[in-house]
C-alpha cells in the first residue's frame, strides 16, 4: 500500500501524460453522467417525495429495484442496446452514442447513477416536516418555490444523493468496460485501467491508480462535508 | 368597516366526515375575530380555507370581490394578500434575517434591509438579525414567525394558537404586538385560541365551533357575559366536557 502511494506520488509528480489522460477522461465521463443525473434525479426524486401522482408507487419500486441493480447488467443492457444489431444502434439514430466510446459510457453511468440521486433526493425532501411546507405555502410561495424551498431544506441530503450518485459512477468498473470497451487512449478510465494492469500483473501500477481513485473520492466527499457543515451552521 | 372575508354554506370532508360546516360567516375589514373551541372543532381548518390553502368542498368564500370555491381556486396573488403564523414557529435554516426576508423575498423584492430591521426591532429581535434561525429560544422563534408575516403587511394575518406553550412574557408580547397590528396598521386579525382569556383580550367579537359547527358569533363583552347559546355558556365557564 505504502508502495503504491510512493508509486502515484511519483506518477502525479512525474506528470505522466498517460495518467493524466486517464484522470481526465474518468472526471469527464463520471462528472457529465452525474451532471445529467442530478438535473433530472433531483426534480423525479422531489416529485416523488411531495405528490401523490399514479403510477408513483410502480416508479418508486423502479427507483429502489435501480439503486440496487448491478452496474455490470446495466453496462450489459446498454452494450445490447447500442451494438449495430441492438435494439437502438441498428436504428442508425446519428445522435445515438455509438459503443466504445465515452458517449456510451456516459450512458451507462447516467443509468447507474439516476435512481441513486433520485432514491435518495426522494427520501431527503420526504424528512422535511410537512407543516413547513404549509408555512411556505402561506407565506406566499407558488408550486415552484415550495418545491425549491423544500429541496433547500433538505438540502444536506441532496448532497448526499449527489454524492452517491458520484461514489457510484467514479467506482464502477463492469459497465464502462462493457460499453467502453477499455481502449486506451479513448475510453480507458481509472478502474478499468487498475482491472488492465492487475491482469498484467503490473500491481504497483495498478495501486497506484487505486490511490489516485480514492483521493478523487475523499475529495468528493471532503466537499460534501463543507457543504453539510456550511448547511448545519446556517 | 367593510366585509373582507364572506363565508356562504361553506363545507370541507375529510375521508367522507364533515370537519367544518359554516352555513354563513362574515369577517369585516380591519376587526380581530377569535375562534375558539375544544380539539377538532375546525379551527385549524377554518385557517388553512381563509388562507386559501385548501378549498371547501362545498360552498365558498368570498374575499373582497374574489371568490374561493372548490370550482374557483385561489390566485397567487390572491393567497400572497394574507398569511398565517402557525403554532410552531417553522423557521427555515437560515439567520433570522433572511426568515424575515423570506415572503418578501419570494414576491421579489430585493430591497427589504430596511422593512426587516424596522419589522425585527417591532418584535423586540433587532440585535439577532444575524443569528442562525435555528438557535432561538421557543418564544424568540415565534417572534421571528411573527415578524415574517407582520413584513408582509398583509390584508388579514391568521394566527393558529400563535402563544401555546409559550412563557408569560412571551405571550404577553406577542399579544402586544399583535393589538398594536390591528390598532395601528388596520390588519384584520383571525387568531384560533384555546385561551378564552386571550381571546377577551385580543378580538373584537369571538367564533365559537364545536363538532366543525357555528355555534355562536358575537361582538367579545356579550359572548362572554351573555352567550346566547347554552354550549357557548358551558365552553365559557369550563364546564363542557370533550
Amino acid at each position: 500500500m505504502i508502495g503504491g502511494f510512493h508509486e502515484a506520488l511519483t506518477l502525479i509528480s512525474g506528470g505522466d501524460s498517460q495518467l493524466l489522460e486517464i484522470v481526465l477522461l474518468s472526471l469527464r465521463v463520471s462528472g457529465i453522467a452525474l451532471a445529467i443525473s442530478t438535473l433530472i434525479g433531483l426534480p423525479f426524486g422531489a416529485l416523488l417525495g411531495l405528490t401523490r401522482f399514479r403510477g408513483r408507487r410502480l416508479s418508486v419500486a423502479l427507483v429502489y429495484t435501480g439503486m440496487a441493480f448491478p452496474p455490470v447488467v446495466i453496462g450489459l443492457f446498454v452494450y445490447l442496446l447500442l451494438s449495430r444489431s441492438g435494439v437502438l444502434g441498428s436504428l442508425g439514430l446519428p445522435w445515438l452514442p455509438k459503443l466504445f466510446t465515452p458517449e456510451a459510457m456516459i450512458l451507462a453511468q447516467v443509468i447507474i447513477a439516476f435512481p441513486l440521486v433520485t432514491g435518495f433526493t426522494m427520501a431527503a425532501v420526504q424528512g422535511v416536516d410537512p407543516a413547513l411546507r404549509l408555512q411556505v405555502q402561506a407565506l406566499g410561495a407558488s408550486r415552484w418555490q415550495t418545491t425549491w424551498a423544500t429541496l433547500n431544506e433538505a438540502r444536506v441530503g441532496v448532497i448526499a444523493a449527489v454524492v452517491a450518485g458520484f461514489g457510484g459512477i467514479i467506482s464502477e468498473v463492469g459497465a464502462v468496460m462493457l460499453v467502453g470497451g477499455n481502449i486506451a487512449g479513448q475510453t480507458r478510465v481509472l478502474t478499468t485501467a487498475i482491472v488492465l494492469e492487475t491482469n498484467k500483473g503490473n500491481f504497483g501500477l495498478a495501486l497506484a491508480l487505486g490511490v489516485i481513485l480514492l483521493c478523487i473520492a475523499f475529495i468528493a466527499n471532503v466537499i460534501m462535508l463543507h457543504l453539510q457543515g456550511r448547511s448545519f451552521d446556517e | 368597516m367593510n366585509t373582507l372575508y364572506s363565508l356562504r354554506d361553506v363545507t370541507v370532508h375529510y375521508g367522507g366526515r364533515t370537519v367544518l360546516a359554516v352555513d354563513a360567516l362574515d369577517v369585516q375589514r380591519g376587526e380581530a375575530l377569535a375562534v375558539v373551541g375544544p380539539s377538532g372543532a375546525g379551527k385549524s381548518t377554518l385557517l388553512r380555507l381563509l388562507n386559501f390553502l385548501q378549498p371547501p368542498t362545498t360552498g365558498e368564500v368570498r374575499f373582497d370581490d374574489l371568490v374561493f370555491s372548490a370550482a374557483c381556486t385561489a390566485t397567487l396573488a390572491m393567497r400572497r394578500r394574507v398569511t398565517t403564523v402557525f403554532q410552531r414557529p417553522m423557521l427555515l435554516r437560515r439567520s433570522v434575517e433572511a426568515n424575515v426576508a423570506y415572503g418578501l423575498r419570494l414576491r421579489g423584492q430585493r430591497d427589504c434591509a430596511a422593512a426587516i430591521r424596522t419589522t425585527l426591532a417591532e418584535v423586540g429581535l433587532a440585535e439577532r438579525a444575524h443569528q442562525p434561525a435555528r438557535t432561538l429560544s421557543g418564544g424568540e422563534a415565534q417572534r421571528v414567525a411573527l415578524a415574517r408575516a407582520m413584513v408582509l403587511r398583509p390584508d388579514a394575518l391568521l394566527l393558529d394558537e400563535p402563544t401555546a406553550n409559550l412563557d408569560p412574557y412571551n405571550v404577553g408580547l406577542i399579544e402586544q404586538i399583535v393589538a398594536r397590528l390591528n390598532r395601528d396598521h388596520g390588519t384584520t386579525i383571525v387568531l384560533v385560541t384555546h385561551n378564552i382569556h386571550q381571546a377577551r383580550r385580543l378580538a373584537h367579537r369571538v367564533l365559537f365551533l364545536l363538532d366543525g359547527r357555528k355555534i355562536e358569533v358575537a361582538d367579545t363583552h356579550s359572548f362572554f357575559e351573555s352567550p346566547a347559546d347554552p354550549r357557548t355558556g358551558a365552553f365559557v365557564r369550563g364546564e363542557m366536557v370533550y
